[in-house]
């Protein structure tokens, strides 16, 4: 027979049992941090709220997530004022080949102001390509470094100059380089694009140098022994040995380059005025209107958000390619 | 003039110190037969792995050399195969692979794909690790790790199989079942192999001939010792045989006070 005198505590115990349960499991990962940016944000609106600048208000976090819909519907507007331009000229076109099918008919692109949206791609875009042009220099250069304690010798002091040196000292050079060197009446790319991506390219080359060269410099002398007791030929000890034991620093090495590259690309996008997030910034900051601090403020998020992403790519990389599993990746 | 399998005549080496040089062996002799089992003891210290990475070609000797069937030996390679102390696999591939990387060195010339499979499968079986053969190095045992470290060697089909204190870092018990796998090994295929150890028990039961080191620096060797104890050699019969614990005696009486460490 039941005994609901009895019952309802032990029910009651078990509710209680489950729910600490789920907040010990769910606090470390999820409500911890939930924590953290609901604090942030108060004392963000709270400190906002106090200070007052020449463009009006700072702005909190309320009026940047206004201003972040704004910019969102805009590029929808300007997607739509695209997308109307098109079909009115494909009409048009249509319609004089269909009068006269030897017509000569124009296709001009829309001109329309590039948007946020279109600003957060050109600057994915840029950042990737000198991303990917630092790392095909780096990874094998690293590889030779750490392979060859004399090329290494003669390397590093170059490599000590020139990790520190700032994008911005960069750029100029770069610019000018670009306009005498590539000299095209149908470029590829545009001038700009090979100006940030170059300029971003010399910056994140140097992590992933050293990583590498770290990475290769300390393998095992056991496994090096092992390869010359098989007498593996130079390249199959790179591609056998070296690469795999070396995937894991590799890695470390490229994903605090990709960091640095973007954070590279805004300054270099600011000061050259070349298109991206950058660009937006600057412009939004000369523009001086009542929304371009909010504006401002959403391109910083955006920007650190992008950051974080890149960053939680490279590190889904690197556990794909780890042989490692078991190493902790944070 | 006589043909030993190998041959090491006179083999000395200097390593370069803060001090200057430090002869680490010299005048090192010795000959070794076709199918001969030969350990090298010593103290720690005395220049055996020295000896071992001379025959392997990792080190150059100064002076004297090696001649192995008739050629000199100046260059690591796999006729001189070696199993590391500890197992030296390759820990992004397989157990399987592993030996593969060696089949794939040594035979890609001379064996189809099918042969060379078989043959690496075949080498597993040996070391009894077939059923492993698709984990990883990190997920199997140490003595496990050093059967692999043996198929691999074996693999390679070498001349001379060198091995540098391959059971030092396991337990007795699997210690002891390593050396009754590479018993029935040697008996079967018959290599030449030469052997570190610290374990003199571990060199009178696998050993036709013990190389007892005197100290260094210019270590040397000291005495050789002949093990005629028949063989399939079985560690229980053993236990209760005379001369093996003469053999046994005879080891421990040169390590212990001919050759006993000044401050050990």
């Amino acid at each position: 027979m039941s005994n609901p005198s009895v019952a309802t505590p032990i029910t009651e115990t078990l509710k209680t049992a489950r729910s600490s349960a789920l907040l010990k499991r769910w606090a470390p990962p999820l409500i911890l941090p939930l924590l953290g940016i609901i604090g942030f944000l108060l004392c963000w609106q709270l400190v906002a709220n106090n200070i007052q600048t020449s463009l009006g208000q700072f702005p909190g976090p309320v009026q940047v997530s206004e201003q972040f819909s704004g910019l969102v519907s805009a590029h929808l507007r300007e997607r739509e004022k695209a997308r109307v331009f098109y079909e009115r000229q494909d009409t048009r076109n249509a319609a004089l080949l269909a009068k006269n099918p030897d017509a000569e008919v124009k296709v001009r692109p829309y001109t329309g102001k590039p948007t946020f949206v279109q600003q957060i791609f050109t600057s994915l875009y840029t950042v990737m390509a000198g991303f990917a042009i630092a790392s095909l220099i780096a990874i094998p250069l690293g590889i030779v470094c750490g392979l060859s304690k004399t090329i290494y010798t003669a390397i590093n002091p170059l490599i000590q100059v020139f990790k520190p040196v700032s994008p911005l000292a960069w750029l100029p050079l770069v610019t000018m380089l670009v306009s005498a060197l590539y000299v095209s009446d149908d470029p590829l790319f545009a001038k700009s694009f090979l100006t940030s991506a170059i300029t971003v390219a010399l910056c994140c080359l140097w992590p992933t140098v050293i990583n590498t060269t770290v990475g290769v410099a300390s393998i095992e002398q056991d496994l090096n022994n092992v390869s010359k007791v098989l007498s593996l030929s130079p390249l199959s000890h790179v591609r056998r040995i070296v690469l795999p034991a070396a995937v894991p620093m590799i890695f470390t090495g490229l994903r605090m380059s990709l960091g640095t590259g973007w954070m590279v690309l805004i300054a270099a996008e600011m000061l050259a005025q070349n298109p991206g997030l950058g660009k937006f910034i600057w412009d939004e900051f000369q523009n001086g209107s009542a929304s371009s601090l909010g504006r401002i403020m959403v391109a910083v998020i955006v920007i650190g958000l992008i950051g974080f992403a890149l960053d939680r790519l490279m590190l889904l990389l690197q556990r794909q390619f780890s042989w490692d599993k078991n190493a902790v990746l944070r | 003039m006589s043909h030993s399998h190998l041959e090491l005549t006179g083999v000395g080496i200097d390593f370069p110190t803060d001090k200057g040089l430090y002869r680490a062996l010299q005048n090192v002799n010795l000959r070794i037969d076709k199918g001969e089992f030969v350990s090298l003891i010593g103290h720690s210290g005395c220049g055996k792995s020295t000896v071992l990475n001379i025959v392997a070609g990792l080190y150059q000797a100064t002076t004297g050399g090696v001649i192995l069937d008739g050629r000199e030996v100046d260059e690591p390679g796999p006729e001189r195969a070696v199993v590391f102390q500890n197992h030296s696999l390759l820990p992004w591939l397989s157990c399987y692979q592993n030996v593969e990387l060696a089949v794939r060195q040594v035979f890609r010339n001379s064996k189809s794909r099918g042969e060379m499979r078989d043959w690496i499968e075949h080498n597993l079986e040996l070391v009894h690790m077939m059923h492993a053969k698709d984990k990883r190095p990190s997920e199997i045992s140490g003595g496990m790790k050093q059967r692999i470290g043996i198929a691999r060697a074996l693999a390679m089909q070498p001349k001379v199989l060198l091995m540098d204190e391959p059971f030092g870092a396991l337990d007795a018990l699997t210690r002891a079942h390593l050396q009754d796998s590479l018993m029935e090994i040697h008996a079967e295929l018959g290599n030449t192999v030469i052997m570190i150890t610290h374990d003199v028990d571990e060199a009178v039961l696998l050993s036709d001939r013990i190389v007892m080191m005197s100290n260094g620096p210019a270590a040397s060797v000291g005495e050789i010792l002949h093990i005629q104890l028949q063989r399939p050699r079985e560690r229980i019969a053993l236990a209760h045989d005379a001369r093996y614990h003469e053999y046994r005696a005879a080891v421990l009486e040169f390590l212990y006070q001919k050759q006993q460490r000044p401050a050990a």
